[in-house]
């Protein structure tokens, strides 16, 4: 077994050693660059709600920048990414069934 | 009752994986994901706080955004050189290799310094949490002290959450010396837990805190000793997911705790 799970790794490291590396300095500028903006953005005095939209997509971006390059999800099978990737993002999303809770003792004054 | 011989001099026929890739990819993804969640219903309780209370502080003023933003450039330069480390050992050069881990240590390292030195100051100005020890001499005055007992929600999240964080990059920081390093590393942590131990004042928490590095030590030996082996490209890839997860979950961290509670003049 162990030298069946040592052929997969080399047949994964062969496909690995064909990325180009520039592509991590692009991505890596492109997370900074990201978070320079986010930075700015902080100091210009948006309204909260705009804000947040703001900068959770950028947030959405970079991950997705560093699962898919870093991570090196986009080079794996179709199988291996939508089963993990839907199944997390399914997850995360069933917990935002708490939020309409947090309006309601908003609403009712609650402390 | 039937019997069955088992051959052993026939060459195994192994069905391929189900995910195109080796087991130890697989189970870190799987561990991966079940941290997201930890981390996720942690933000999303952050979150949840925030939306409920209507005087929710806002007390980051210019210097701790500043000093988040040098953090993050760290967290993200540092997933830069690990990348660059699992190329160096897909390519077998070694060299390169620990270069780039030990390279991606010091950046995991700086980030938790300036880390722990917000975390002090803050301490300092009166956010704390109950269990933290208290501060010898004098009672916490000032905008903080303020924060922490009118909503006492923010230092709770705010500690849990990064404090857990901080937790998982220090793990990272082991997880990468031990590959890097083996044996070697387990002398270099019990310096970093004394430097840690001896070197913070009695009423910080990470004077307590420190011990975490002494049980790591304590593990890493066992299985250092029990199990020793030459870690291969996998493993370096394998690490590298674990190390790219908390960046990834800083990207989150950052602009919801941070920029989210910035006070800018």
């Amino acid at each position: 077994m162990e030298a069946f799970q040592e052929a997969i790794a080399e047949r994964v490291a062969e496909q690995q050693r064909h990325h180009g590396m520039a592509q991590f300095f692009w991505v890596w500028g492109a997370l900074l660059g990201m978070t320079a903006i986010e930075v700015y953005l902080t100091y210009q005095h948006l309204q909260p709600v705009r804000m947040l939209t703001i900068l959770m997509g950028l947030s959405l971006v970079k991950a997705a920048l560093i699962i898919g390059y870093f991570m090196h999800m986009k080079y794996e099978i179709s199988r291996m990414k939508w089963l993990t990737m839907c199944a997390l993002v399914a997850c995360l999303a069933l917990m935002m069934i708490f939020f309409p809770d947090a309006l309601r003792i908003l609403s009712l004054g609650v402390k | 009752m039937a019997e069955v011989t088992v051959p052993h001099d026939l060459p195994a026929v192994y069905e391929p994986s189900l995910f195109g890739t080796y087991s130890k990819k697989i189970g870190m993804w799987l561990f991966l994901m079940s941290d997201s969640l930890t981390f996720g219903a942690i933000l999303y309780a952050y979150s949840y706080g925030r939306i409920s209370t209507p005087s929710w502080p806002t007390p980051f003023h210019s210097e701790s955004i500043v000093n988040a933003t040098i953090m993050t450039a760290f967290l993200l330069t540092s997933s830069l050189t690990m990348v660059l480390a699992v190329r160096a050992s897909v390519h077998g050069n070694a060299k390169a290799q620990r270069l780039w881990l030990l390279a991606t240590m010091a950046c995991g390292i700086g980030f938790i310094v300036l880390h722990a030195l917000e975390w002090s100051k803050l301490i300092a100005e009166g956010l704390s949490l109950p269990v933290f020890p208290k501060l010898p001499g004098r009672a916490a005055v000032g905008e903080f002290a303020n924060v922490a007992q009118t909503v006492p929600q923010f230092p709770a999240t705010f500690f849990g959450l990064t404090g857990l964080h901080m937790l998982h990059v220090t793990l990272g920081v082991i997880y990468l010396g031990v590959v890097a390093l083996r044996r070697n590393f387990i002398p270099i942590l019990l310096v970093f837990w004394l430097a840690a131990w001896l070197g913070t004042p009695s009423y910080s928490p990470f004077h307590y805190g420190a011990h975490v590095l002494l049980a790591a030590a304590v593990v890493c030996s066992i299985i250092l000793w029990l199990k020793p082996k030459v870690y291969d490209s996998s493993d370096v890839e394998v690490a590298g997911l674990y190390w790219h997860f908390v960046d990834l979950v800083w990207m989150f961290i950052f602009p919801l705790v941070y920029l989210m509670s910035a006070r800018i003049l």
